[in-house]
């Protein structure tokens, strides 16, 4: 073959630059089309709900009435219901992944525990809240309370959790591992000084991008009886008379975001629709923040690490 | 070899066979380590120098699948380094490692020296900074980064980081230092420095090291073995087997006809 001659050569690199070109435009396409969808979803919560961004919609609690009614009793226990539930996952899911990575030898249990986790992620979020309502409302006696919602949500989020925390122990290099070891340490002084400390700003994430799925669940919250129409908040430890124990508030009866945001809108009055709108932007800008702070934590904590 | 100039035993590998699973990494190896003397392995990639090294502080248990027969005696308790009953725990903590590529804990200074007394349980402000002075002061660091401990060891040089991991292995005294090619990653300055050190250790503590550099081995090594496809095929003073290889493999590989 003949060496090519330069204007053959340009030839050939303007139709290679004419593709890169094209891809461009159609990723840059396909992202703002993305981005427009949130975009709008967004501005038609704002402009539908405007009316009700009040110091008040924060402050009131249920009415009859859509101008007097508020989200108190939602975004508090929206709130309790994630304290519950992050406290219940992130020690179990943790543990997890690093038992899974670290110690568990590899043969066919863990093989099958493996499938089960990443099968566990696809289920769909209504059978959780059956299960919870067999076994921690009628068979632990938990009834429909905060309690019972944070442990079927932690339920919910496990298997995100114990993926986002192996994939961080996976990412550290096996030298610093051996490093460690290498030095007289056991397995769990490993995990101690090394593995968990390193795979923090992964399972962090994790923890995050969990719980703000977990923040906007309602089929399972619906499935153990979350009360619609609630005018009351739980009780605060030590409060009230008599006065309440320190952890009264997680038998408490609740509802949350997404539950009050369904009952707005399934009322025949279209007033409550402008409630529904306000309350609906008001659960996203939970979930974003959630995620914001995943991001900025990630972002800080690698900062610090590298080999 | 006289009697009279053959110095006291460390350790002693006795029909040592590796396996990778199936695969036999080491072929009935048996060689002796001498008490304070730089032992250097030394043969082509892949002839097993490495899983040798390995072996003595337990790396491999670390991984399922492999398995060791025979014996590594460790003098002077006798003990069978390779035994099912002898933690291998225990057996790193009287058996410190260098590895190939620097490996600094993405700590500070500081901790990365402290972590092995840490692990044993010492707690002790005043006892800790006082090891960690000494043993950055025996790896020829200590000048370079007494006044910058706390900062995190990965913003040190390379030459620095496997000088700091030197540090990291002298701070608990360790009876033999195993070194595996700590300076196939640095350039030749830092390498330099690394080969000094070694010589002063020696004073010190046993050293095992695999080199792919033949000038290293013959500079800083008072014994050599040459290693070929899981056999030792030539173990001697370094200046005999350097000047004069009983086997034609080893003065192949020395003089660079084959490697």
């Amino acid at each position: 073959m003949k060496p090519l001659t330069n204007e053959q050569i340009r030839a050939v690199i303007a139709k290679g630059k004419f593709r890169d070109n094209v891809f461009k435009a159609t990723g840059i396409f396909c992202l703002a089309l993305a981005l427009l969808v949130i975009v709008a979803l967004i501005a038609d919560m704002v402009i539908k709900g405007a009316d009700r961004f009040t110091i008040d919609f924060f402050m009131n609690f249920a009415s009859r009435r859509a101008k007097d009614a508020g989200i108190l009793s939602a975004w508090v226990g929206s709130l309790l219901v994630m304290l519950v539930t992050a406290l219940a996952a992130v020690p179990l899911g943790v543990a997890a992944g690093l038992y899974l990575e670290e110690y568990a030898k590899r043969n066919w249990i863990t093989n099958v525990i493996e499938i089960n986790i990443t099968n566990l992620a696809a289920v769909p979020s209504i059978v959780y809240g059956l299960l919870a309502l067999g076994i921690f409302v009628y068979q632990f006696g938990l009834g429909q309370s905060i309690l019972s919602a944070g442990l079927t949500l932690a339920l919910l989020i496990l298997p995100i959790i114990i993926v986002s925390t192996r994939e961080a122990i996976r990412a550290i290099p096996a030298m610093i591992r051996e490093g460690s070891m290498a030095v007289g340490a056991t397995r769990w002084q490993t995990c101690r000084y090394h593995i968990v400390p390193y795979a923090m700003p992964g399972i962090l994430t994790g923890v995050i991008i969990g719980l703000a799925r977990a923040i906007g669940e309602t089929a399972p919250i619906i499935t153990i009886g979350a009360l619609t129409f609630i005018a009351f908040l739980p009780p605060a430890p030590f409060m009230g008379e008599p006065a309440a124990g320190l952890f009264d508030w997680v038998m408490a009866p609740f509802t949350v975001m997404p539950i009050q945001i369904f009952n707005w809108t399934s009322r025949p009055d279209p007033a409550f629709e402008v409630n529904a709108a306000a309350a609906g932007f008001v659960l996203m800008a939970m979930v974003l923040s959630m995620n914001a702070v995943a991001i900025y934590l990630r972002y800080k904590m690698r900062k610090k690490i590298k080999w | 070899m006289q009697i009279h100039d053959t110095p006291a035993l460390k350790a002693e590998a006795r029909n040592l066979n590796f396996y990778y699973g199936e695969a036999q990494a080491l072929k009935n190896i048996n060689m002796p380590i001498y008490d304070k003397k730089v032992t250097a392995l030394i043969g082509p990639s892949g002839c097993g120098k490495s899983t040798y090294l390995r072996s003595f502080n337990r790396m491999h248990d670390l991984y399922p699948g492999n398995r060791y027969e025979g014996e590594i005696r460790f003098f002077p308790d006798n003990t069978n380094l390779l035994a099912a009953d002898v933690d291998p725990i225990e057996v790193r903590m009287r058996i410190g490692m260098v590895f190939q590529k620097p490996n600094p804990f993405p700590k500070s200074i500081f901790e990365n020296v402290a972590y092995g007394l840490r692990v044993r349980g010492e707690n002790n402000k005043r006892v800790l900074d006082d090891k960690v002075e000494h043993a950055l002061k025996g790896a020829a660091i200590w000048e370079e980064v007494k006044d910058r401990l706390p900062e995190q060891a990965p913003n040190l040089s390379g030459g620095q980081q496997q000088r700091l991991c030197i540090a990291r292995a002298l701070a608990t005294d360790p009876e033999l230092l195993l070194f595996d090619e700590p300076t196939s990653a640095l350039d030749p300055i830092a390498t330099g420095a690394i080969e000094e050190l070694i010589h002063e250790l020696k004073k010190r503590v046993t050293i095992l090291i695999v080199t792919h550099n033949m000038q290293q081995a013959a500079r800083v090594s008072d014994y050599t073995a040459y290693m070929y496809l899981g056999e030792m095929l030539e173990f001697g003073k370094t200046d005999e087997i350097f000047i004069k290889p009983q086997d034609k493999r080893t003065e192949d590989y020395i003089t660079g006809r084959m490697g």
